[in-house]
């Protein structure tokens, strides 16, 4: 799939911004602080409806402007949709597929794939489990769109319960409805799990080859799912597990208020040979794991035949020859890759196409793409 | 900051559903701009709303008598009973034209968050409604209850915990709205055929 159109209104720092896209690599090239990454991060929204640098929508509202917009045309096996979004803080977001409401912005998941390489990936190895559960879930959510939903229930479920085990802790509140929640989080949960079991039964070995080819002397990386639940996971029998789990952590989560058991506190573990890669990996190392994980997405929602839209935001500069040669293998192969970079010598020798110049509040489209060919090719 | 009633208007409408700081300002200076009998008829319109209605006795509806229209109603079929959360919600049952029993409104759902617990529901009044100690003891026994609470995550535990609670009615048939509803929303948004649907496919939970 590929993105024939962007605009956006009042996002982050643009207050207007248009271009238009071609298959193939764009490259936008402009000074720190201009908004590249802005323009990055609304094609990422529009792909997973949630920003890879904030975990709320108010700072993608510009200042002083009350609503953000993000329009994106998308092209797919022939077919076009056009996607329209409005971003209001605090309230619930509007979306519009070919110009008719749709009911939820969620509905509109899965219009755009998209697999967004960034600086701050290097929080999937560093950061807090938090961060891998998000990219666990993104993907979920790219690769079956009804797990958006799975997800929303759970978290407010949680969200519910979490609630209820707080009051009962402070006063003698009510505790005869905790069981109904224990059950509609158990079902949830068991649900959300189930995706996740797969998922990374799907990435690991993508992740896993990826990680030998960017990095062939390091030691091999693992992937491992840990679960809140100790013990043997039984896979057709995850709700009642869950359910169990609970009753043994009971009078623990009345006493501290808190929901203990559940896929909220699970992680991904990422392994570097015999141990943990995190606080272990080296700089490099980490971001070749980061970078891993990445290429694995992509890889695995190719592999389903969704050619998502390969993002590399400012990743270049970070990374050695050899990494660089591994990315611009992937990115070749890609129906449509977008690239921003401070400084155009950045950005590798055969990543040509169409290039944008950004500064000033304007993107400005500066070569048509060097090769038409290569157009040709890719679309 | 607006000087004295202005202002206390604007925090006034602050405080209803829905609407925002900047909507509160807007409604606020609307009704400065509008006609004196415009806002005389609103201020009499507010005042006999307050005045004159109330909540129906039996199920909780809003309703102008003691019983409400549905209640009232001989040629509604008083053994089924359709358990919803919102008055708002039995005008949306109605625009189906499927239902032909009585209602009851528990105002509101379970919602921890909002400190919402059972205590606050009308659960208490449905039970003694079942009980046949009710209001309307005279109306007969209910041998159906329909829980039609909102198909969202609120509502699904309320409708858990009622199915929990109604077991201990030996005969009472319990159904749910059958699915099709879209998940996440609220009852009063689903248009009239899904409801309907949804009304005439229920199912049995015990
Ligand atoms: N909500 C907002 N309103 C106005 N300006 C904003 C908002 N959010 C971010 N900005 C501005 O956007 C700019 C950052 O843009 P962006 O991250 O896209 O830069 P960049 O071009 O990617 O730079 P770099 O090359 O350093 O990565 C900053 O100057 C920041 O102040
Ligand atoms: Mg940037
Ligand atoms: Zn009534």
């Amino acid at each position: 799939m590929h993105l024939r159109r962007l605009a956006v209104e009042d996002f982050r720092s643009w207050e207007r911004a248009e271009l238009d896209l071609e298959p193939g690599v764009t490259v936008l090239v402009g000074s720190n602080g201009v908004g590249k990454t802005n323009l990055a991060e609304a094609i990422g929204y529009v792909a997973t409806l949630g920003s890879h640098r904030v975990a709320n929508d108010a700072p993608l509202i510009r200042r002083g402007a009350e609503r953000a917009i993000v329009r994106a045309q998308v092209v797919h096996q022939g077919r076009e949709l056009f996607v329209e979004l409005e971003i209001t803080a605090g309230r619930a977001n509007r979306a519009r597929v070919n110009r008719a409401p749709v009911l939820r912005p969620r509905e509109i998941l899965g219009i755009l794939r998209s697999v967004l390489f960034a600086p701050e990936d290097l929080a999937l190895v560093r950061g807090d489990p938090g961060e891998r559960r998000r990219f666990l879930d993104d993907l979920l959510v790219a690769r079956y769109p009804r797990y958006a939903g799975v997800r929303s229930d759970y978290d407010r479920v949680l969200r519910q319960r979490s609630a209820l085990l707080k009051t009962a802790r402070n006063r003698q509140a009510d505790l005869s409805t905790l069981e109904v929640w224990d059950g509609h989080l158990a079902r949830h949960g068991a649900a959300l799990l189930a995706g996740r079991l797969e998922l990374v039964d799907g990435i690991a070995p993508h992740a896993e080859k990826a990680f030998s080819e960017v990095a062939p002397t390091s030691d091999p990386l693992s992937l491992q799912y840990k679960c809140s639940i100790p013990g043997e996971l039984d896979r057709a029998a995850l709700e009642p597990m869950l359910l169990d789990e609970l009753a043994q952590v009971r009078r623990q989560e009345i006493e501290r208020g808190v929901c203990l058991v559940g896929p909220h506190r699970d992680d991904l573990v990422l392994g570097l040979g015999e141990g943990p890669a995190k606080g272990y990996a080296s700089h490099g190392e980490s971001w070749a794991i980061a970078l891993s994980l990445r290429l694995a997405s992509y890889r695995l929602l190719k592999a389903d035949d969704v050619e998502p839209v390969l993002i590399l935001d400012d990743v270049f500069a970070e990374l050695d020859a050899q990494r660089r040669r591994a990315l611009c293998a992937v990115a070749a192969e890609a129906e449509q890759v977008i690239v921003t970079a401070a400084v155009a010598e950045d950005v590798p020798a055969q990543l040509t196409g169409a290039r944008f110049a950004v500064g000033g509040g304007t993107v400005v489209r500066t070569t048509t793409g060097d090769d038409p060919s290569d157009v040709q090719e890719n679309g | 900051m607006f000087e004295g009633p202005v202002q206390d208007l604007i925090d006034e409408l602050g405080r209803l559903p829905g609407v925002g700081p900047k909507s509160a300002q807007r409604i606020a200076f609307h009704l400065l701009a509008a006609d004196a009998a415009d806002v005389t008829r609103l201020q009499e319109v507010l005042q006999k709303v307050k005045e004159g209605v109330q909540f129906c006795e039996v199920c909780g509806n809003v309703s102008e008598r003691e019983r409400c229209r549905y209640c009232a109603d001989a040629r509604r079929d008083p053994t089924i009973v359709c358990v919803v959360e919102e008055p708002r919600d039995v005008l949306a049952v109605e625009r189906t034209r499927e239902f032909k029993g009585r209602y009851h409104v528990l105002g509101g759902a379970l919602d921890p968050l909002g400190g919402i617990g059972p205590d606050a529901l009308r659960i208490r009044e449905l039970l003694a409604r079942l009980g046949g100690t009710g209001p309307a003891s005279d109306e007969g026994d209910i041998g159906e209850v329909i829980i039609a609470t909102d198909p969202n995550t609120e509502g699904e535990a309320t409708a858990t915990y009622l199915v929990r609670l109604l077991k201990d009615f030996p005969g009472l048939s319990v159904t749910r709205l059958a699915s099709g509803l879209p998940m996440g929303g609220d009852l009063e948004f689903a248009d009239e055929m899904t409801l309907g649907r949804a009304l005439a496919g229920r199912r049995a939970l015990s």
